[in-house]
């Protein structure tokens, strides 16, 4: 499948389906379908890097397989399972039924047990199978043991897993896969290898105002310009948690429900919880941008 | 492609060998995989094209300006005055006037391109294409280093520099943003930042030059510089430092993950069986145990006692590394921490839980005068100033990290106090922020404090992290 034309139409497409794609980022996702090569994306927390694999669903009209990595996740939750409980009542329903005239014998319920019929398939699994065009998420994967990393490289070089008792899957239809990380750990070199790599940072303060204009329907210029001026200048700061998109898209939000038309020292200061998580961080601001003290 | 005749497979194996060069790790898989990317997109766009290598090359954001430089180095925007030379002379007529054709490097010229500047950087938004050309303009001009045959001319964004001196426009910038409705303070910092922007394509700028002139393998190697994680702490600048100041946090917090983690995995095989959990699994597999759990093991902690040479030569170093110990505090159990220059003096209450970073720089800058009575670096007298007055510090299970270059201005250095000192601790350690080869040099007193303590070479973020993940363990 062709899941983008060119750079141009990666980057129009993105933006109907409500992503604004720098030049960058539309390139880098229109090169990862089309050399079919799973997407790794870093870059600091709320910058839209889970965002960018729901838009490229919606842009393509792929469905969206998600496997939130975390600590602990291991190959049962991401790849398959088989149903134990099911497998059970399986065997006891055929001794059950076989006391009468000899029954099912052992060899038809061992096989029986190990087929589709039990098998639980977690995501990762999914996404291959699937026939129709598909995008599997693969969020957070820095949380992961690196066990899991090991699993990963199997799938996503040859999209294919080996199950013991049912054979190799093999993907009819390749995935567009992103992976996302915020670098708490360095990946393995392997997995880095078999990944195209974009870090997304930061968007320019037009292109952010542009997004909080697309999300936040209601907000006039003048407070969007001020409010993407002010997240710039906090950003220059050093902070614990820098504000990102997600957190000005909070903020907006907040200025339209409390109705303040403008961003004034006192409107800041009464909002500022919208934006930084943190006490040093809220004294840090006060003190630099001279707030009187809320 | 026709690369035999074009040389653009050489140009694009020059690149790869000079990234490998930097520290990237460029594979075959890469190599290949960045030829198929470029395949398919247009040539056209230079930052398409640029996009295209990073996202096949680059693994890590680290190595990203390492990157930039070279591509630019070896895939130029433009060659020699660039294009927009032709098109600059007709601009430059209408103001330049009296020198009628090429711009002359003389006073005059030198007062009108710093006009034109000022102009071109004023206003609310930049065009930095001008910009670019501006910066081409001024190394072509005013960075010429003329040389007596081809292939010995050179440029120097330093000269450049110097002489049209830009930051001397930051009062001019200033005044016109401030006329825009810009307050002081916010107006300042933008010009700043402007002029920063433009220094920084001047230098691009003078290593195109050189690199048309002497090959892009020469620049490679010589002008580079490293990435921020890579750069020693004795030669970064002021701006690099403010940069590893903001690495600092991040950097702590994956060590410790990275730390929490590989003790998790490490204990889980060998922790003892939790029996409840393991038999309460077991019930949704009919009674058997297929999946063990085990009881989390207590981590094991250090007592941390740090020792700081806070001299102006080492100052830097010293910032970087208590920050980043004090960052990774979870990790130790209890941590003090001393910084001396020729007296000793505790700053272990400087590090607030939750403080902010600046502060602590900047209560540690004025902390340290309290460490100087003479004012010279003295470790001798200052091991056993500490021997007096803070031995209660060091108990048998406490680990002394001593911070310093031993540059002892050839006093007595008592390598009995620290012998003692040593000796009432389980493990020491000095981490030397100069190069192992420059140890034992002048008055370098590494060799004979490195035979009572295990000296360890220190000299960026990558081998600060890996010592405090070695320690921690």
């Amino acid at each position: 499948m062709n899941w983008f034309d060119a750079p141009a139409d990666a980057a129009a497409r993105l933006a109907t389906a409500g992503y604004l794609a720098d030049a960058a980022t539309a390139t880098t996702t229109y090169l990862a379908g089309a050399l079919e090569k799973p997407l790794l994306l870093e870059g600091p927390a709320g910058v839209g890097k889970t965002e960018l694999a729901k838009a490229v669903s919606r842009a393509t009209g792929a469905e969206l397989v998600r496997l939130q990595c975390y600590e602990g996740l291991d190959e049962a939750r991401a790849l398959y399972e088989w149903n134990y409980k099911k497998q059970l009542l399986r065997i006891q329903a055929a001794n059950a039924g076989g006391s009468g005239e000899g029954g099912v014998d052992w060899d038809a319920t061992h096989d029986d047990i190990f087929s589709e019929e039990f098998l639980l398939t977690r995501p990762l699994l999914t996404a291959i199978r699937r026939d129709e065009p598909t995008v599997l998420l693969i969020d957070e994967v820095d949380k992961t043991d690196i066990e899991v990393e090991g699993l990963l490289l199997e799938v996503l070089s040859d999209f294919q897993v080996t199950i013991p008792e049912l054979g190799t899957v093999a993907a009819t239809r390749r995935p567009f896969v992103v992976l996302t990380s915020n670098a708490s750990r360095e990946l393995s070199e392997a997995v880095k290898r078999r990944c195209l790599y974009l870090h997304i940072d930061y968007p320019d303060a037009a292109r952010e105002r542009q997004i909080l204009q697309q999300q936040v329907p209601g907000l006039d210029d003048r407070i969007a310009e001020q409010l993407v001026a002010t997240v710039g200048r906090l950003r220059e700061l050093e902070l614990k948690k820098a504000p990102s998109i997600a957190e000005s898209v909070d903020w907006a939000r907040t200025l339209i429900a409390l109705e303040i038309r403008d961003l004034d020292e006192k409107a800041i200061a009464d909002t500022l919880g919208a934006v930084l998580k943190h006490q040093s961080d809220h004294q840090r601001a006060v003190k630099e941008l001279k707030l009187a003290r809320a | 492609m026709s690369a035999e005749q074009s040389g653009l497979l050489d140009r694009h194996l020059a690149f790869v060998e000079a990234l490998r060069g930097a520290g990237l790790s460029v594979s075959l898989a890469e190599d290949l995989d960045s030829l198929a990317a470029l395949g398919t997109v247009r040539w056209g766009e230079r930052a398409t094209v640029r996009d295209a290598f990073a996202a096949t090359m680059v693994k890590k954001q680290a190595q990203r300006t390492t990157f930039d430089a070279l591509f630019d180095v070896y895939f130029p925007a433009m060659v020699g005055d660039g294009a927009a030379s032709a098109g600059d002379q007709e601009a430059g007529d209408a103001d330049a006037g009296d020198d009628g054709g090429a711009v002359r490097d003389n006073a005059s010229a030198l007062a009108d391109f710093r006009d034109r500047l000022a102009e071109a950087l004023d206003g609310p938004q930049l065009d930095e294409a001008e910009l670019r050309r501006m910066a081409a303009e001024m190394v072509g001009v005013f960075g010429a280093m003329p040389g007596r045959g081809p292939g010995l001319s050179s440029w120097s964004a330093y000269t450049a520099l110097q002489r049209v001196a830009p930051q001397e426009l930051v009062d001019r910038l200033v005044a016109g943003l401030m006329g825009e409705g810009a307050d002081a303070e916010d107006a300042r910092r933008q010009a700043n930042r402007r002029i920063g922007s433009f220094t920084a394509m001047v230098e691009d700028d003078a290593r195109r030059r050189i690199a048309e002139e002497k090959g892009p393998d020469h620049v490679a190697d010589v002008a580079v510089r490293p990435s921020i994680d890579k750069l020693a702490f004795m030669a970064a600048r002021r701006t690099d430092l403010d940069e590893m100041r903001k690495e600092i946090f991040p950097l702590a917090r994956r060590l410790a993950t990275r730390l929490a983690k590989e003790q998790h995995s490490r204990h889980a095989r060998t922790a003892p069986l939790d029996f409840r959990r393991t038999v309460r699994a077991s019930i949704a597999t009919g009674g058997v145990p297929i999946t063990t759990h085990h009881r989390p093991k207590r981590p094991h902690r250090t007592d941390l006692v740090v020792l700081c040479d806070v001299s102006g030569s080492v100052a830097n170093f010293a910032q970087f590394t208590l920050l980043f110990v004090f960052a990774l505090r979870e990790v130790f159990q209890s941590m003090r921490a001393f910084t001396f220059i020729d007296h000793v003096h505790e700053v272990t209450g400087h590090f607030r839980p939750g403080a902010d970073p600046v502060d602590v720089l900047s209560d540690l800058a004025a902390a340290a005068s309290h460490a100087a009575l003479w004012g010279r670096t003295n470790y001798g007298r200052a091991f056993t100033k500490f021997e007096e007055s803070h031995l209660d510090a060091l108990t048998p299970k406490t680990t002394l990290l001593i911070l310093g270059d031993a540059r002892s201005n050839y006093s007595d250095l008592h390598e009995d106090a620290l012998k003692r000192l040593a000796g009432s601790v389980k493990r020491a350690f000095w981490l030397n922020p100069e190069h192992e080869r420059n140890w034992g040099t002048g008055d370098s007193a590494a060799p004979t404090y490195g035979e009572i303590v295990r000296m360890i070479e220190c000299r960026n973020l990558t081998q600060l992290s890996e010592f405090v993940h070695d320690l921690a363990w």
